[in-house]
């Protein structure tokens, strides 16, 4: 092994970078977490705006926050019931 | 008009209140006008810290709740007359104060004083919620851990959804030995990862301790390094330009040959 790749290794396994990793997933999560509280407010607002426009079924309506490496999606799956021909204005 | 500041931190222990000490003091000693307010209600601290506990008649909850006048409740400083302490009551809890009645305390202190320094309870429930609610900045106090890291990074969300941006970190209890040998996080490292900008770095040291011991803060003492990093955050929050320390400034062989190599570090 050249000194190089022994300093590599070497880094790799100091407990600081060990620490430095854990931190760096952690706060991916944390930092997507909000609160249960938060998402379900807003789901009932959605429901309102959305009902304006069609009638849809709010008991199986789901808004979910999904988090990968390095991206956050907010996806809501809502089952549409009825489309209104009119939209009310 | 003064400037109302909060030293906070999300983990309890990390050293807010010998920082609120410190800085206080070092402030004063530089001719500024400087009050201290507890708001860890029902353990309080900061008095024991400053040595003035045999002082205190009222209470932060006295002066809330109209049982005697601001005045009456400021403890004067042994060492020095412009620096005063408003003490956290014992005997109620957190819910004994709100938010309002903080933010016309902390506009009422800094008619009279250049810094208010507030000295936040551990957490982030009603007694965190009281320390910002009449704060202009935020200093942000941390040691090289993970947890301890994870709380501050929870409190710089908080504090910037209420709008107190731009809070400075404080990396306390550094110790440079275990940062070169890489079993501590370093300076840089805690700066990336919270996207903060530093005050400064307190080592770790015993003269803390002692100082603790006798009630008089680490930055009364020439020979405390602890004392000399608080003294430089004082000057910085004063506008001046402070360099950082050595210590403050260490970095791992490997980082150093990493740079010699041209790798981002
Ligand atoms: N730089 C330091 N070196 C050594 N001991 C320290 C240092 N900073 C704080 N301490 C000690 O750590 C303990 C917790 O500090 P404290 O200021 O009370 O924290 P907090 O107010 O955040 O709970 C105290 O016993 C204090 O003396
Ligand atoms: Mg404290």
């Amino acid at each position: 092994m050249d000194l190089f790749s022994k300093l590599l290794k070497r880094e790799a396994s100091l407990s600081k970078n060990v620490a430095k990793e854990r931190l760096r997933l952690v706060l991916v999560h944390d930092r997507t977490t909000i609160s249960p509280q938060l998402l379900e407010n807003l789901k009932e607002d959605l429901i309102k705006v959305i009902s304006n426009y069609m009638e849809i079924d709010s008991g199986e309506t789901e808004v979910t926050l999904n988090s990968d490496d390095n991206s956050v999606a907010l996806s809501a799956s809502i089952p549409v019931i009825k489309i209104n021909r009119l939209s009310s204005r | 008009m003064g400037e109302v500041i909060v030293i906070t931190s999300g983990k309890g222990g990390v050293g807010k209140t010998t920082t609120t000490a410190n800085i206080g003091t070092a402030l004063a000693s530089m001719d500024k006008k400087v009050v201290l307010l507890d708001t860890d209600i029902g353990l309080r601290n900061l008095d024991v810290v400053m040595g003035l506990e045999n002082r205190i008649v009222y209470d932060l909850v006295d002066v809330t709740h109209g049982n005697c006048r601001l005045k009456q409740a400021l403890i004067r400083d042994k060492r020095f007359d412009h620096l005063a302490l408003l003490p956290a009551a014992q005997t109620k809890d957190k819910t004994a104060v709100n938010t309002e009645q903080m933010f016309k305390l902390c506009q009422q202190l800094k008619e009279d004083y250049d810094y208010v320094l507030v000295d936040c309870p551990a957490g982030i429930e009603q007694g965190f919620k009281n320390a910002i609610a009449g704060a202009d900045k935020a200093l942000v106090v941390t040691t090289p851990e993970i947890a301890a890291v994870r709380d501050a990074d929870r409190i710089i969300g908080l504090l910037e959804a209420a709008e107190l941006p731009s809070p400075k970190l404080i990396i306390n209890r550094i110790r440079p030995d275990m940062v070169k040998t890489g079993d501590m996080m370093d300076i840089n490292d805690m700066i990336d990862i919270l996207a903060i900008e530093l005050a400064g770095v307190v080592p770790e040291d015993q003269t803390i301790v002692i100082s603790t011991n006798k009630g008089e803060p680490a930055v009364l003492d020439v020979n405390s390094k602890a004392g000399q990093a608080y003294r430089n955050i004082a000057k910085r929050i004063m506008g001046e330009d402070i360099p950082l320390m050595s210590f403050e400034v260490d970095e791992t062989i490997f980082s150093k040959f990493k740079k010699l190599m041209g790798f981002k570090s």
